[in-house]
């Protein structure tokens, strides 16, 4: 899928990948996706929630090898 | 001030002599609605960490002043860092639930329940999940009952009192939780039990539990009572002629579900059978000792959960239905979810699954949900 910008928090535990996440949309534009990758579990739901609650879209997840992958589309 | 670590063992004290208690919970809702810390003198506000990441300005008004405020989180990451932005707020006496929601998952409580023959019955309340299992000792000797994963809680238990574990019983092939019968009976060289309908598909030795082949613990007897309806092969434990376990098909509250190993329909007579026939012939000055509870109102001011099985037919909804009918849509009809992973868990507790220990904790993740409601 195509993104923007990456992130990779991968070894961070929470809440840094959120942190870090909301930090990264802050410089990006309505409509750009940002792909994050991340390692903690927790990151699933939460990135989830929290892109819920912030009105942007979750358009994608997957797990390859303990790897999350998430593709959020800024609103 | 700084802001200060809290034990489970310490919230889970003040919860059990009924000492307020109020609680951030910063995970996300859905993990809040489906489950948190509860008790009768605790207050608990759900604001998602992620919410609170540019400043705790907004929440401030509704948090007590004079109160101490224990913030938990999921693991307990998120909760140090929400506990220090309260700290630089102001707050004089904010705390955090060392290793989250995890921790208090794990942690149990044991509390006296009688005294036996040469030694005494212990119950351990595994309050974060609702899981009671429980330690019987007798002259030096002692044996546990659907054991917990955490199994080192019953051998720093043993220890501190000089017991050697003898054996370990399941009273059924557990859904809601791994257990640690077989793990612990193999690291003390004790025997494990379990009940041999429910144990089909197990991969490893285990010593079948029967009715009519009483264990002997010390000086006091366990009797195995066939007493299928949760599971084919679900067997209840009597202690003494005093005590009765009933795992999970007597309920303080509630009775046991029959649909975990997907056959409700199968095992409704089954269900139905114990309850109204074969507990019922029993005395009715036993006291009932469950494997789960579901509501913090359940335990007594010890921290006991327990009733005489005479009250429970009184009181308990589940042994007042007339009808075979109604009986059966209660039990198979509109149950609560099914346990988190209660697939991947009864693969484990047969032995067909071997995840490591942190996939496990999650795993084991939420209430228990045994009950039909």
């Amino acid at each position: 899928m195509n993104s923007q910008k990456t992130l990779d928090t991968k070894g961070l535990a929470c809440p840094m990948p959120i942190v870090k996440t909301k930090k990264a949309m802050k410089d990006m534009e309505s409509g750009e996706v940002l792909e994050v990758q991340a390692t903690d579990k927790g990151a699933q739901s939460d990135l989830a929630a929290w892109a819920k609650s912030g009105g942007h879209e979750l358009m994608k997840s997957e797990e390859t090898d303990g790897v999350f992958y998430f593709w959020i589309k800024k609103a | 001030m700084a802001l200060k670590q809290k034990q489970a063992s310490e919230v889970a004290t003040k919860i059990i002599n009924q000492q307020e208690l109020f609680i951030l919970d910063v995970r996300n809702e859905d993990a809040y609605g489906d489950w948190k810390i509860e008790g009768a003198s605790v207050t608990s506000m759900n604001v998602p960490y992620f919410d609170l990441i540019d400043g705790v300005e907004e929440i401030l008004p509704k948090l007590p002043k004079d109160k101490e405020i224990l913030v938990v989180c999921a693991k307990e990451g998120s909760s140090i860092f929400v506990g220090e932005e309260l700290v630089e707020a102001g707050l004089e006496n904010v705390s955090y639930l060392s290793g989250g929601m995890k921790a208090w998952s794990e942690y149990l409580e044991p509390v006296k329940v009688g005294d036996l023959p040469g030694g005494a019955l212990y119950q351990f309340v595994r309050l974060g999940k609702g899981c009671l299992s429980y330690l019987i000792e007798s002259n030096g000797e002692a044996a546990v009952v659907d054991t917990n994963r955490m199994i080192e809680n019953y051998t720093s238990f043993a220890e501190n009192k000089g017991l050697a574990i003898k054996a370990t019983f399941d009273t059924h092939l557990h859904a809601d939780h791994i257990s640690g019968g077989k793990t612990l009976a193999d690291q003390v060289n004790g025997t494990y039990y379990l009940p041999e309908e429910d144990a089909g598909e197990v991969t490893f030795d285990y010593t079948a539990l029967k009715e009519g082949s009483t264990v002997t613990i010390g000086e006091v007897t366990i009797e195995p009572i066939y007493s299928p309806g949760h599971t084919i092969g679900s067997t209840s434990l009597m202690i003494n002629d005093a005590y009765l376990l009933t795992g999970d098909i007597l309920f303080v509250e509630s009775i046991g579900r029959p649909d975990l190993a997907g056959k409700a329909e199968d095992w409704v007579q089954d269900l139905r059978t114990t309850l109204y026939n074969r507990y019922k012939e029993m005395a009715g000055e036993l006291v009932v000792l469950p494997a789960h509870f579901s509501k913090m109102a359940e335990l007594d001011e010890k921290g006991l959960v327990s009733a005489k099985l005479q009250d429970l037919y009184q009181k308990n909804d589940g042994l007042n239905v007339e009808k075979e009918e109604d009986f059966r849509k209660m039990v198979t009809e509109n149950l609560p979810p099914q346990p988190n992973a209660y697939q991947e868990i009864r693969e484990t507790n047969m032995g067909k699954m071997t995840p490591d220990e942190e996939t496990k904790r999650e795993m084991e993740i939420g209430p228990n949900r045994c009950a039909v409601n």
